[in-house]
């Protein structure tokens, strides 16, 4: 393990047991059901690939994991304590977020930006510490953006944004990781690269990481589970190769697959028959 | 600076060699002015460096949103119907400051969150709404005072007194500190109130903390001042040239930069067609309207 700045302390370590614990969540908008009666348990460390089609409430799931989108039923918890009874900061120290970066009107740097993600880490006024500084560059290194450090956010392309946002969840102390469709703007390298970088934090901090994806490739290749949404609930959920099955996709998504073996990785494949 | 401020004017002062008139012209009229001038500034400009990063709109401007004139309309209340209490004007402009605050905020917010154009749209509509009824105000003022009020209106620091300057002085430092310890949260808000919220920070309560601080900067200003528009603007757009975005530097540098500001804009409008006066409302705005354009193109 490559010493992780982020996740020296020890003492964090003996603490993360159970981590987070979802009960029969509901998430409703209006009248609606967006999200219904959701359950499982994240342990450590492992890499949840949340799928499912389009309007299947995998952001809302996320959201609401992080109490961002307020459950109308059932109860998270985060390493036995409520999360509607943590202060923003307190979750914000256990659970980082990578979004779809929105742009700002603002010239705000790439470490800048980076260093936005230390905010629940210090104290809530004054400036950045060395250390802060030392870890945002560590994470900005490690996402391949190590000459970007001084260039506007506004400047660099929709991938290279989209790195910097991973960057700047990595550089929080967080070991929950949840991701929102981190690879759609990326190129081939940069979407591997994408999961190898939440991989080696999850297996080398014993974080875990909840990643929303459209890639049923990626997500055979990279997830430890897989968590299939349809219509709010949990249609399936378990090692990639028991939930991405003929039946299943072709239940959920409406289309013919031919599952087989990758030849490199010997993980599930899965091509569509159009 | 101020002691060029202070000898520039209608009158010329040398400082070292006063006659007795002078002198009086220095310490009663001159001085208080100046003194003031820098401290509408000041709170004008951090009213708007906040506004902005909390809105990320960097178009916020206290007196586009409406802002200024909901303190100015405060202000004519309490002055019309409230005559007696000194005090209750400056209370009333922040009242009426904050209602416009919260009114254009909650116009300007939809479910697909905040654009620039629908929180300047808003802005507009509360200033002309809020600009219709001053004028309805003004012509149930007699004459005399109406010529001062027109005038007021557009920003004007004649009236100047120790008891405004020293008013003002205490909200500009009191929101500035307090604006400025907000400073690292407001970083987060600058980049998205969705990001803000996911990395830690009550947005509610920052929310709160700076509508209640801009709204008391404003008002004070303008019970002082009147609406002396776009320094909220341009100034915190300048600074952002010089040091970029970070609010820890550019709330307190805009709080010395807009004084700077607001003190030569009064030296012209005082010295340009002398002894007669502009208001200071004006030479603001001839600087402001262009930039506003530019960073409008900009966007």
């Amino acid at each position: 393990m490559r010493g992780h700045a982020a996740c020296r302390s020890y003492f964090r370590l003996l603490s993360q047991k159970g981590m987070l614990k979802v009960h029969n969540i509901s998430v409703k908008y209006g009248t609606r059901n967006v999200v219904s009666d959701v359950s499982f348990e994240l342990g450590t460390p492992t890499i949840v690939a949340l799928i499912g089609p389009n309007g299947a409430g995998k952001t809302t799931l996320i959201r609401s994991l992080n109490g961002t989108v307020p459950i109308s039923q059932g109860g998270i918890e985060l390493d036995g304590k409520k999360l509607n009874e943590l202060s923003r900061r307190e979750i914000a120290r256990n659970i980082a977020v990578v979004a779809q970066e929105n742009e700002t009107k603002f010239p705000v740097t790439v470490l800048e930006y980076v260093l936005s993600g230390r905010f629940a880490n210090g104290s809530a006024f004054g400036w950045e510490t060395e250390t802060d500084i030392a870890i945002a560059r560590k994470a900005l290194d490690e996402c391949d953006l190590g000459e970007f450090y001084n260039r506007l956010m506004n400047e660099l392309s929709g991938g290279e944004r989209q790195r910097v946002v991973l960057a700047r969840a990595i550089a929080t102390d967080a070991r929950i990781l949840l991701l929102d469709e981190p690879t759609a703007n990326l190129d081939l390298a940069h979407q591997a690269q994408m999961f190898r970088l939440v991989r080696e934090r999850c297996r080398g901090c014993d974080a875990s990481a909840i990643v929303i994806t459209h890639d049923l490739n990626l997500a055979a290749e990279f997830a430890d589970e897989v968590l299939l949404l349809k219509g709010g609930e949990v249609f399936a959920y378990g090692k990639p190769k028991d939930v991405l099955t003929e039946t299943n996709l072709n239940e959920v998504y409406n289309v013919q697959v031919l599952l087989d073996e990758n030849p490199t990785s010997g993980r599930v494949r899965v091509t569509m028959k159009y | 600076m101020l002691g060029s401020a202070v000898s520039i004017g209608s009158e010329r002062l040398s400082l070292f060699e006063l006659t007795e008139p002078q002198r009086a012209i220095l310490y009663d009229i001159r001085a208080p002015r100046v003194l003031l001038a820098a401290c509408v500034g000041a709170c004008l400009a951090v009213a708007g460096a906040s506004l902005q990063a909390l809105l990320r709109n960097p178009l916020a401007e206290p007196y586009l949103l409406g802002v200024s004139n909901g303190a100015a309309l405060g202000t004519m209340l309490a002055f019309v119907f409230l005559e007696r209490f000194g005090f209750a004007r400056p209370l009333m402009a922040f009242a009426g400051a904050g209602i416009a605050t919260i009114v254009v905020y909650q116009m300007a917010r939809s479910r697909a969150g905040m654009n620039v154009e629908r929180l300047v749209l808003s802005g507009v509509i509360v200033t002309t709404f809020l600009s219709s009824i001053i004028v309805l105000l003004t012509s149930v003022l007699d004459a005399a005072r109406l010529r001062g009020f027109t005038f007021w209106l557009l920003g004007d620091l004649s009236q100047a007194t120790y008891d405004g300057f020293y008013l003002t002085l205490a909200a500009a430092t009191v929101g500035t500190i307090v604006l400025s310890s907000q400073a690292r949260a407001l970083n987060l808000m600058m980049i998205g109130e969705r990001d803000a919220l996911d990395f830690g920070v009550e947005i509610g309560r920052v929310r709160l903390i700076v509508f209640g601080f801009a709204s008391v900067l404003v008002g004070t200003a303008v019970a002082a001042s009147g609406s002396v528009g776009y320094v909220g603007l341009i100034v915190p757009h300048l600074v952002r040239l010089a040091v970029g975005s970070d609010n820890r530097l550019v709330v307190p540098m805009s709080a010395v930069s807009g004084a700077i500001f607001v003190v030569l804009a009064d030296m012209i409008a005082r010295t340009a067609i002398a002894p007669r006066e502009l208001p200071v409302g004006a030479i603001t705005a001839l600087v402001g309207a262009p930039v506003f354009i530019y960073l409008l193109r900009r966007n």
